[in-house]
């Protein structure tokens, strides 16, 4: 090993690189503009829509209760909902988004509670609309608001405080520190952010250093030269290693920029202009996303080893396709194969253990989540660290095996 | 100087089995002379060129070139040798000097030294017009200049050319051949392997005919000539492999 030649070759790699206008891209203006971009346009739609559904009463039609005038009286002077003039084809209106909410209010409904009798109410709804929803929300409210004047009443009549049918209330608090709720809350999605990020930074170079050389004709030229086979390996390597890295760096930062502004933007649309409102909503999105820094930094170094893996692993499969294009064919499917460990470690009730320990990015995105939240497994963390770090070299030596195969450089 | 010593290659093909794509090729180059390998396409002039290259290990035999051994010093033979192919082409976003000062180094050139034999290069093949300029902009023959420079930078002992002028038009063809025999007047020991009958009988002091893996003939022009009683290239050629029923094989 030459490390002077590795250098040469890294420099000369890297310099070739950022005169790439496809490299510079898919490193740089992606992460630092076109997310934050992305998020932005994600924040504007969404204060857009809330804003909306804040603001106008959902149309909603009364079906039946003409003899329950006071019923009816009260929906009508119910402000959060406008009253819709009555139509057959109502079921049609509400499949077509025209009318939101449908309430069916049954014969003698007044008399019967009157009465000390129950009564039931049906909603009609297009479930999943968000409009739609809120319809249900105001009309459950409204009635939920009714019954307890009807009950408050009716134990009035009987000499009793309403508490008399209330005698245990029950509330919850949370006494988790905020980065533990944060943690447990987008702990999962911090690691899925990096390993994906990683990946698709390492794509192309990997695949054009390999591949892409191989095309153009210039692999065979490196070859004559007297430079040992591991040293190529190694440059090449460690520019991929590069552009891996530089893609998550510029991504970080764009990521924490976009957060905090666009985070205080989307607490004030939530808080639709009123200043106590936006407050509370800054202070749950602060909790959703305060993570331990500490953590943060460790989530950071459990990711390097699987950012070396990845490097060595698309070298590896990229070197044996003969053109730019066969590579593509071999590395884009890989990315199922990384989403999905990274996605069981999102879904809730994944906890680690020692077996989970060994399995490749799900064990990384696993101690992530811990990680984050401010829990620290140190024989985990060091089993992890370490199997990960053994799954790395097997990937560099095996890249270095298959640069030295001749069937594999010169395949035709 | 360089002696191959009965090199072998055999390649194993999941569909055609086992394929010999060079079997016992032997033959010697002396410094100062031009050794012309000339065969039909998949004769086996690429595999034994890359054998000699060190790119290719052989599979029985051996080579010796500029004194190291192809299987156990392949580095060293690599320093001593300027390889240049169709198929070895230019990093297109870098500049010919750049491409000049990445293969000096890689080479172990300090950059005072890749600093003078660049100005050398650059006087000798006309190259200081596009010398600062990306190699993906240049025309065929500004290519070749600058792929012939980058054979030369590390001033090695022997050169292998491997059908050198493979789809060139007839100025990059004949930048070429002045250059080959160029290297033959500062002493050079050099191996042309080409297709072209007429580059042979204009370039070579010994001719290797190869078919089908085996070194078939071999001398001067003139001995050929005498042995095959033709005086045209073509002909003999056609003779040494057995005629035009072997050659369509």
């Amino acid at each position: 090993m030459n490390w002077n030649r590795i250098f040469t070759i890294y420099a000369k790699e890297l310099r070739d690189m950022l005169r790439d206008r496809r490299t510079l891209i898919s490193m740089i203006v992606i992460p630092t503009v076109a997310m934050p971009g992305l998020f932005a346009l994600i924040t504007t739609i969404t204060v857009k829509v809330q804003r909306e559904v804040a603001t106008t009463a959902p149309s909603v039609m009364v079906l039946g209760g003409e003899d329950s005038p006071g019923t009816r009286e009260a929906l009508l002077k119910h402000g959060k909902i406008a009253i819709a003039p009555h139509r057959d084809d109502w079921k049609q209106q509400i499949s077509d988004k025209k009318l939101r909410a449908a309430v069916e209010l049954p014969a003698g409904l007044d008399a019967a509670l009157a009465r000390g009798e129950a009564v039931a109410i049906k909603i009609y709804n297009y479930e999943g609309e968000v409009r739609s929803d809120r319809a249900v929300r105001e009309l459950r409210s409204f009635f939920t608001a009714r019954a307890d004047t009807v009950v408050a009443a009716r134990l009035a009549e009987r000499g009793l405080a309403p508490a008399a049918i209330k005698p245990i209330e029950v509330k919850a608090e949370n006494v988790a520190p905020p980065e533990k709720v944060g943690g447990n809350l987008i702990g999962g999605i911090i690691p899925y952010f990096f390993l994906i990020l990683a990946f698709t930074g390492a794509m192309y170079p990997a695949m054009d250093l390999t591949a892409g050389e191989k095309e153009r004709g210039t692999m065979e030229t490196l070859l004559c030269s007297p430079v040992g086979r591991i040293d190529i390996v190694l440059g090449k390597f460690l520019m991929i290693l590069t552009a891996s890295l530089a893609t998550v760096a510029f991504s970080l930062l764009s990521m924490a920029l976009t957060f905090s502004v666009g985070g205080s933007l989307l607490a004030k649309s939530i808080g639709g202009g009123n200043a106590a409102n936006a407050a509370k909503a800054a202070e749950k999105i602060t909790s959703m996303t305060t993570l331990d820094p500490v953590g943060m930094v460790a989530v950071l170094g459990m990711v390097l080893p699987m950012i070396v893996l990845f490097a060595a692993g698309l070298f590896t499969i990229s070197l044996f396709a003969k053109s730019f294009k066969e590579a593509q064919s071999y590395v884009s499917p890989l990315i199922i194969v990384i989403l999905m460990p990274a996605m069981i470690a999102m879904l809730p009730g994944v906890e680690l253990n020692w077996k989970l320990a060994l399995v490749p990015i799900l064990n990384v995105s696993l101690a992530s989540k811990e990680l984050v939240s401010g829990v620290w497994n140190w024989g985990m963390l060091g089993l992890i660290f370490a199997s990960t770090c053994a799954y790395a070299a097997v990937a560099l030596w095996l890249s270095v095996r298959m640069f030295k195969r001749e069937d594999v450089i010169f395949r035709a | 100087m360089i002696e191959a010593r009965s090199l072998t290659k055999t390649f194993r093909d999941k569909k055609r089995g086992e394929i010999h794509a060079a079997e016992n090729v032997s033959f010697r180059v002396a410094p100062g002379q031009i050794y012309g390998l000339l065969g039909a396409n998949g004769a086996g002039k690429t595999t034994t060129l890359r054998m000699l290259a060190t790119l290719l290990q052989p599979t029985a035999g051996g080579a010796t070139v500029a004194g190291f051994d192809v299987a156990t010093q392949p580095e060293q033979v690599r320093a001593q040798v300027g390889f240049l192919a169709a198929s070895t082409a230019l990093y297109g976003r870098l500049t010919a000097r750049e491409t000049l000062a990445y293969f000096g180094k890689l080479n172990g050139l300090t950059d005072a030294v890749i600093r003078a034999r660049t100005q050398r290069l650059a006087d000798e093949l006309d190259m200081h017009e596009f010398l600062d300029r990306r190699c993906d902009k240049f025309s065929t023959g500004m290519k070749q200049k600058t792929s012939i420079a980058r054979t030369l930078i590390h001033d090695p002992a022997v050169m292998i050319f491997d059908e050198p002028t493979l789809g060139l038009d007839i100025m990059a063809a004949r930048t070429i051949v002045r250059f080959v025999r160029d290297c033959r007047a500062r002493g050079k020991t050099v191996i042309y392997s080409t297709h072209i009958m007429s580059e042979v009988e204009k370039l070579c002091d010994t001719i290797g005919i190869i078919h089908g893996g085996k070194l078939l003939a071999e001398g001067t022009l003139d001995s050929l000539r005498t042995r095959y009683g033709q005086p045209d290239m073509e002909e003999i050629f056609v003779q040494a492999v057995g005629g035009d029923a072997a050659l369509a094989k």
